[in-house]
């Protein structure tokens, strides 16, 4: 039996007070018992930011490694062993700015892996520049005249991609996030939940209270089907006045690892090589 | 017995079919053959060639005149004719390509004519050239027929024949139209085939698959390709998984999340690529993951000349990545050596749990060599210290960075049934969680550090030819091998005595290998392919010794031992 417990750390938290961080800490170690989920056999998998930091406050096996890099180590350890279960968490600069590439590819590959973007639309761990997903206009150190670009909009892109799960959380819906947390370890594939999370420091205009005015839950009461992809690619363009929070899109296809005989017995790590069986290839030279 | 033929043309003629066969069948009879491939940066057109060396002896290197020079196009009679020896023969189709000689040396073969009408396709050209050329050389048709037959086999008996009829008649018409009997004579022989023909990729990748390798990711990038195309084309047999990254630096991170992991990893690239991957290298240096990174060189800066060859970047591999960490470097100079040293590079990157670096470069990794024996006994698997579910019986804290004379740290597994681990790129506790403390800073500085105390024990010393004490040394690393070799060897003949040091094994240095007193009284002369002298450079600053002079090329082209020789000669 897995308990909150067994997921404690003693490291102590190195984030704001009041930042939304804490709450989607909540609502993943909340899915993690839900799912009964052996911290050992977890692995989570981080880059660097605010949100990064994720792992050391929980207790299972954590690589905390380069900013934007995340996606690529992730999947080195998910084919090394496919047996474990693995998290890649990031913030929006993290993930959609220095790991824009590894992202696009990461939803191609449909490798059995969660991703956790805890985007707060600025940088935090800099403090307080623009990030891909700022709002147009939006004022930072680096855009003292408003941001010039367009927000990058994640959940439309990963639907064009045919990322076969895709999810947006908030992180004052602690019960809500935890819900799709829990979906998307279960789901089989590649699962993206971009995580809108309040910066207290650095972002005044998307505070916990604009959010809070703002979310609806598409997956709740209502006739939503995140099988169709073209009403996928319409709710993921909703931003403004209304935004929506749930599933977007979810369908299944082959992930990366189904589609590799040499795993289909035993992961990577579970095999020993006999240098010896390599004669037989040496007489292919002669 | 030492006879080289070069065949020139355009990319996509076939060169390589031709010496390819060529060299399949002298292999087989017990000689030692040596293909360098000299290629420009397209798919089709532009001038290429591939030079086979035939010798009863051990070649290693290319050689400065050819005896025969098979011309698929009028380029390669106008570039390569001055390579020709005195008395070298050239063959080509006058018809075919528009050259016409008056020279007896010169004969003309109608290649496209004889490939359509006896082996009814233009495409039999390659095989009425190779014909051709083991005419000149009095070795019997019947075992080059047999190589095609091998060859072919997998086309249907109808291409067999075909080929086969169109070498008959290349042979034939050579023997035929020959005014005297062929000038260079290849005794007969037995077919024993018990020598191997393979490039340096294929013995690094041969290497890495016998040493335990278990995922390989790279991104496509000359002249590294053929490394990733081979273990691809052995991955399904070895149950190897190879996944070609986005980019170089999604590569490297793959390979050190697979490592992480538990499951040997490594990936190749060239020197733009690694440029790429070298954040990731320092990444590799501060968690104490393990990591092979074979950086096959070709010569910068930035995409220089991508299908060439040079030693450049000995310099930039021995310094890449930001701060302090260890590492190893090693390069191999032919291809039982690189079997070695890739399980050498797996067992340090395990056991000092940080990143091992292999340089090649184009002209190692292209070139065909030919082995007596790869000995798959010189390959030994050491995974270091990892502590399994038995090590560790009972539930417990487990600290992934814990302190210890050696500086290397007992690693687990993620998956761990009784313990997690944290590992991080910042600066982290014993535990793993990150610190600022200045205290705790200081100590994990030492613990890597103090690990390149042990590596250095564990570099093998250089490879000193012929032994004892010289008066002239010529200085070298990794692919120059063969050519310093075989110029010393001419020195020696030449009344000049000169002895070979050769460095595969290079960082980090250990002076405990050389007698650096007997050195001192010598002149020693570094052979690079490089324009600084970028080892030269390292060695003295590691042996306090001075080099006298440099011989060094960076135009892209391997050195032959004639030219070792003449600049010798001129410094001495």
């Amino acid at each position: 039996m897995v308990t909150l417990e067994d997921f404690h750390s003693d490291d102590p938290i190195a984030w704001c007070p009041g930042c939304g961080n804490f709450s989607i800490l909540k609502a993943l170690k909340k899915a993690l018992v839900d799912i009964q989920q052996p911290p050992n056999e977890l692995i989570i998998v981080s880059g660097i930011g605010q949100a990064p930091k994720t792992p050391h406050y929980l207790r299972c096996n954590c690589f905390n490694g380069l900013h934007g890099r995340t996606l690529p180590v992730a999947t080195g350890i998910k084919l090394a062993n496919h047996k474990l279960t693995v998290l890649a968490q990031g913030g929006d600069g993290d993930g959609y700015g220095e790991g824009g590439n590894h992202f696009l590819h990461a939803m191609r590959r449909n490798i059995n892996i969660t991703y956790l973007v805890h985007n707060n639309q600025v940088y935090g761990l800099t403090k307080g520049q623009a990030s891909p997903t700022s709002e147009y206009g939006f004022v930072t150190k680096t855009t003292p005249r408003g941001a010039r670009n367009p927000a990058f909009n994640p959940l439309l892109l990963a639907i064009a991609c045919d990322c076969s799960f895709v999810a947006r959380g908030f992180a004052g819906e602690i019960e809500h996030l935890a819900a799709l947390i829990k979906k998307g370890i279960q789901h089989k594939g590649f699962a993206l939940i971009d995580i809108l999370q309040p910066c207290v420091s650095f972002n005044r205009v998307n505070t916990f209270k604009w959010y809070s005015d703002r979310v609806y839950k598409i997956d709740v009461n209502s006739q939503y089907d995140a099988a169709d992809r073209i009403n996928a690619f319409e709710k993921a363009q909703e931003w403004g006045d209304k935004i929506p929070i749930g599933v977007f899109y979810r369908i299944q296809r082959p992930t990366l690892e189904d589609q590799i005989p040499a795993i289909a017995e035993k992961p990577l790590v579970a095999q020993q090589t006999d240098p010896a069986v390599f004669s037989e290839l040496l007489e292919t030279f002669k | 017995m030492d006879i080289s033929i070069r065949i020139g043309g355009e990319a996509g003629q076939g060169i390589q079919s031709i010496s390819s066969i060529i060299a399949r069948t002298f292999v087989r009879h017990d000689f030692y053959v040596f293909i360098n491939q000299d290629f420009a940066s397209r798919i089709r057109g532009g001038h290429n060639f591939d030079q086979v060396r035939i010798s009863n002896a051990p070649v290693h290197a290319a050689a400065d005149k050819i005896q025969i020079l098979v011309a698929l196009d009028k380029e390669t009679t106008r570039r390569d004719i001055d390579c020709l020896a005195d008395n070298g023969i050239l063959l080509f189709d006058g018809d075919g390509i528009g050259f016409t000689s008056e020279n007896p040396n010169h004969l003309s073969i109608p290649f496209a004519q004889i490939a359509s009408e006896v082996g009814k396709s233009k495409i039999m050209i390659n095989s009425v050239a190779t014909g051709a050329a083991i005419a000149l050389t009095d070795f019997e048709l019947r075992q080059v027929l047999d190589c095609l037959q091998e060859q072919f086999q997998q086309k249907g008996p109808e291409t067999v024949e075909n080929n086969q009829k169109s070498a008959t008649a290349g042979y034939d018409f050579v023997r035929q139209n020959l005014k005297e009997k062929p000038p260079f004579r290849v005794p007969p022989a037995k077919s024993v085939r018990q020598k191997m023909l393979l490039t340096g990729s294929q013995a690094i990748a041969l290497g890495a698959m016998a040493s335990g390798l278990k995922f390989y990711s790279g991104y496509p990038m000359s002249p590294a390709t053929p490394i990733m195309e081979f273990i691809s084309s052995q991955a399904a047999t070895y149950n190897i998984i190879l996944e070609q990254a986005e980019d170089e630096i999604a590569a490297i991170n793959m390979v050190i999340g697979a490592n992480f992991a538990g499951a040997r990893a490594m990936t190749a690239t060239s020197g733009g690529g690694f440029c790429l991957m070298v954040e990731a290298l320092s990444l590799a240096g501060m968690t104490e993951t393990p990591a092979v990174i074979v950086v096959a060189q070709r010569p910068g800066p930035s995409t220089g000349l991508p299908t060439r060859t040079e030693q450049g970047d000995l310099n930039f591999v021995m310094h890449a990545g930001h701060g302090d960490f260890p590492r190893a470097i090693l390069a191999p100079g032919y291809p039982e050596q690189a079997l070695c040293l890739m399980s050498k590079a797996f067992n340090l990157a395990d056991k000092y749990q940080t990143p091992v670096i292999v340089l090649g470069d184009q002209h190692f990794n292209d070139a065909y060599f030919t082995v007596d024996e790869l000995n798959l006994r010189d390959i030994t698997i050491d995974r270091g210290h990892i502590l399994t579910d038995q090590d560790l019986p009972t539930p417990q804290a487990y600290e992934r960075y814990a302190p210890s004379e050696s500086g290397i740290s007992s690693r687990i597994l993620p998956g761990h049934t009784k313990a997690v681990l944290y590992a991080d790129s910042d600066e982290h506790t014993q535990e793993g969680h990150i610190t600022e403390s200045a205290t705790v800073r200081n100590q994990m500085v030492r613990k890597r550090m103090q690990k390149l105390k042990g590596l250095r024990r564990e570099i093998g010393p250089p490879e000193i030819y012929p032994s004892g004490e010289a008066e002239l040394v010529l200085l070298g690393w990794g692919s120059t091998h063969g050519v310093i070799k075989e110029a010393v060897n001419k020195l020696n003949q030449n009344g000049i005595v000169a002895q070979m040091v050769h460095y595969s094994e290079l960082f980090p240095f250990n002076p405990d290998h050389i007698a650096i007193a007997a050195l001192t009284k010598a002149k020693i002369i570094a052979v690079e392919n490089n324009y600084l002298g970028q080892f030269a450079e390292f060695f003295s600053k590691s042996t306090g010794l001075s080099v006298d002079q440099k011989i060094l090329k960076y135009d892209g082209r391997p050195f032959t031992s004639h030219e070792i020789v003449e600049q010798v000669k001129d410094v001495i």
